[in-house]
């Protein structure tokens, strides 16, 4: 395909659209699936044929439009109104509506911070195209990236582009996604490869899994964009078997795209090629580990390596391989679309661009949101969230999952970034953010985390294996009010040890938990001791 | 630019030490004569780092290095013995200690077992944490041979020999973290299964009493590993 005839295909989806006057979209995500959504499609759709304004109305399934504790929703184009809780008998009143005035008691309020507080630049589409055409993709821009990298730019000019942007790798440690990228096309490899890691596993985290649900092709084009850049023609997407819907959007975006000469071979009429698989993760934790990852690909056991070396210079099969998470392949199009200078301007001066959160726990408005670097935990939390339910009190935010920590209320107002959330011992993560009130204990967060890390352990390690087994021994006793004095210390060599000498991220951060909620509610513990 | 047979000169422990670019900071520390302790380690088999007793600082890197699976450098300043490498090493032998039922009194491998000979270089006279005492089989089911357990560390050299020099690939892990284990083929008996070859490397290999000689009283399995590094010395000169 040319750019010329990604052009034709968005002009013919625009004109087409231009005859439908009424659109309904409803929200097709794993949340509202789950609410019965596809139901309330299929009702949607019927009174749609019964109604005089059917022939003038289309019923659309889309991807998530974030606010997943007030699904199912359904959003009404052009006038562009949001409803919320939505049941299979709202739709006569729906179809009824269109044209008219809104159906007051489904209405949702777009102007409420939660909406006008975000800034969506991976989630641009989610919600509003359907996920499962790619013409919907291409008429919002889609592929356009893609066409001009492979077209007028070459690989040097690419990875130029995303350095200047400033992006660093949004699974969770933040490395510079450029420098990365740089290193791949530097390695020397008869065949190299590009890697998603979609094997997203942090307790309450769904960021990556609703990108690829809402927004398959934009993770694909931004694998494309890579391996252009690092010269690879053969890619994976690794996705979590517990994922079946993004799987089998992901698959049928690879399809759709490969009929199309948008993957495969000879892409935009060049000789550049890449073609991309998917591969599923069978239920462990720690494959999202990258070396664990790419054993799991190579069809071994899911057990991490040391690094060095990086699988920037022996991956898969000892080939160089760069391999970056899902949100960070679906921030590249955009990138290059609208170039690096303007990423660079969102955010802070170390971390660039937004960061998607899948905000969970004790808070109102649970769901995905998409948010500039550099906004505060307490605009988050209290204005996007919508605050503590039950006229409870915030107690604390756990980041980053079972690598993260919990951040207690002298924190809120500091800026979200990379090195920030570090500094009072948590971490970016991939994104999972758990409001906890005062209802609960943090030694039991604690011991829920470890417990966690316990069960997900490969058990290659032995600081990791029998450490954290150890460290969950422990916290079961101090919750059970039988620990000592000494059981406590003993737990904090132990986040010290295992900390210091596991062999890979899942041991090295699991720890950070206990770690945190003793640095910040040391109090918790003491007053469960015995004696 | 660096090639494998660049000589480097590097300090551990203080001492000017020279190696080639393609050993690790073990080898080299080896043939000089400075000890670092070693478990899931051994000659000739690939290294794993799992075992994390060879941890060693490196000037200028606030990380530890496991020095089995760690290259020198050129100028590289090795500390493998402080306060902080050795009070690890104590803990990690202690967890593996308080992991399984290891009793040495009644164990075939007292007086030959390296995590004993470990647990006497560290000074580890009692342990510190709760002992885990699960309840762990005994696979009997081979003819020779016999596994326990309660014994096994989890080194993985079984699994490494079996693959790497006797090419069977019989044993691997199954389970994962606390839960793992060793396994014959699709976690069969061992004395079922198809691609075991009773060679006995990997009872020769293994570093406690967990593999074994039938046959054999407390104390009376000695290990005898020579062979692995002539064998694989052989293999590389006939090829």
């Amino acid at each position: 395909m040319t750019p010329e005839e990604l052009e034709k295909i968005a002009a013919k989806e625009e004109q087409a659209r231009a005859h439908i006057p009424h659109t309904i979209d409803v929200c097709l995500g794993t949340t509202c699936m789950a609410l019965q959504s596809d139901k309330l499609k299929t009702a949607l759709e019927q009174e749609a044929t019964r109604h005089p304004v059917g022939s003038k109305c289309q019923v659309r399934g889309v991807g998530c439009p974030g606010l997943c504790a007030l699904g199912p929703l359904v959003t009404v184009k052009p006038e562009g109104d949001l409803y919320k809780q939505v049941k299979p008998e709202d739709a006569h009143d729906i179809v009824n509506s269109l044209g008219a005035e809104p159906v007051a008691r489904l209405k949702c309020d777009t102007e409420q911070p939660f909406f006008k507080r975000q800034h969506k630049i991976v989630l641009e589409n989610s919600g509003s195209i359907d996920p499962e055409r790619l013409e919907d993709y291409i008429a919002a821009g889609g592929y356009t990236a893609l066409l001009k990298c492979v077209t007028e730019m070459t690989p040097a000019e690419v990875i130029d582009e995303v350095v200047r942007s400033g992006l660093r790798g949004r699974g969770g440690a933040g490395f510079p996604a450029g420098l990365k990228w740089r290193t791949v096309a530097k390695a020397a490899g008869p065949r190299k490869f590009v890697v998603c890691n979609g094997d997203e596993g942090d307790p309450g985290a769904f960021m990556d899994r609703s990108v690829m649900e809402s927004d398959p092709h934009r993770v694909l084009e931004g694998m494309a964009i890579a391996a252009y850049a690092v010269g690879a023609s053969e890619g994976y997407l690794y996705v979590r078997a517990e994922y079946p819907l993004a799987v089998k959007r992901l698959k049928q975006a690879i399809n759709q795209a490969r009929a199309h000469g948008l993957l495969g071979a000879n892409i935009g009429g060049t000789a550049f090629t890449f073609r991309v698989e998917v591969r599923l993760g069978a239920g462990a934790f720690v494959c999202g580990e990258e070396t664990a990852l790419m054993a799991s690909i190579e069809g071994k056991r899911g057990n991490p390596r040391p690094r060095p070396p990086f699988p920037a210079e022996s991956g898969l099969w000892q080939l160089p391989t760069l391999i970056n998470n899902v949100e960070t392949y679906a921030n590249i199009p955009t990138i290059l679309r609208q170039g690096a200078d303007w990423f660079a301007g969102i955010g802070t001066s170390k971390s660039k661009g937004t960061k998607v959160f899948a905000l969970t726990g004790r808070v109102h408005n649970t769901g995905l949101i998409e948010v500039p670097m550099g906004i505060t935990l307490r605009e988050i939390i209290f204005d996007i969230g919508g605050g503590i339910p039950d006229g409870r009190v915030f107690k604390a935010v756990q980041t980053g999952g079972p690598s993260g920590g919990c951040i207690p209320e002298e924190y809120l107002d500091m800026a979200v970034d990379y090195e920030s959330l570090a500094s009072v011992g948590s971490i970016m993560g991939s994104g999972g953010m758990i409001v906890i009130d005062d209802t609960s204990s943090m030694v039991d967060v604690a011991k829920y985390f470890i417990e966690f890390c316990k069960s997900e352990s490969c058990g290659k390690c032995v600081p990791c294996r029998v450490g954290t087994a150890q460290m969950h021994t422990l916290l079961e006793l101090i919750a059970s009010g039988e620990g000592t004095r000494h059981d406590l210390e003993r737990l904090e060599a132990l986040c010290d040890m295992v900390k210091s000498t596991s062999l890979c991220g899942l041991g090295q951060n699991a720890p950070n938990p206990v770690i945190s909620t003793l640095r910040y509610f040391r109090d918790e513990y003491e007053s469960r001791l015995a004696g | 630019m660096t090639t494998p047979s660049q000589v480097l000169t590097l300090k551990i422990d203080g001492q000017d030490v020279t190696g080639r670019a393609d050993e690790t900071i073990l080898q080299v520390a080896r043939e000089n004569g400075i000890h670092i302790p070693t478990l899931c380690f051994l000659d000739s088999l690939s290294p794993l780092g799992a075992c994390r007793l060879c941890l060693v600082e490196i000037k200028g890197s606030p990380r530890l290095f496991a020095a089995c699976v760690t290259y020198i450098a050129e100028g590289m300043e090795v500390l493998t013995k402080s306060d902080r490498l050795n009070k690890y090493r104590r803990m990690i032998v202690e967890l593996l200690f308080a992991e399984r039922n290891h009793i040495c009194s009644i164990c075939v491998a007292n007086g030959h077992c390296d995590l004993q000979d470990l647990a006497r270089e560290m000074g580890v006279t009692y342990v510190d944490f709760p002992y885990r005492y699960p309840r762990l089989g005994v696979d009997a089911s081979h003819e020779r041979f016999g596994l326990d357990h309660n014994r096994c560390v989890l080194c993985m050299r079984c699994v490494r020999v079996c693959g790497e020099v006797e090419g069977a690939h019989t044993w691997d892990v199954a389970g994962r973290g606390i839960e793992a284990h060793v396994s014959a083929d699709l976690d069969f008996p061992w004395g079922d299964s198809d691609t075991c070859t009773s060679c006995g490397k990997c009872v020769q290999v293994c570093p406690t009493g967990a593999l074994f000689k039938k046959g054999v009283a407390a104390a009376e399995m000695v290990k005898h590993r020579s062979f692995l590094v002539r064998l694989t010395a052989m293999r590389e000169e006939a090829e």
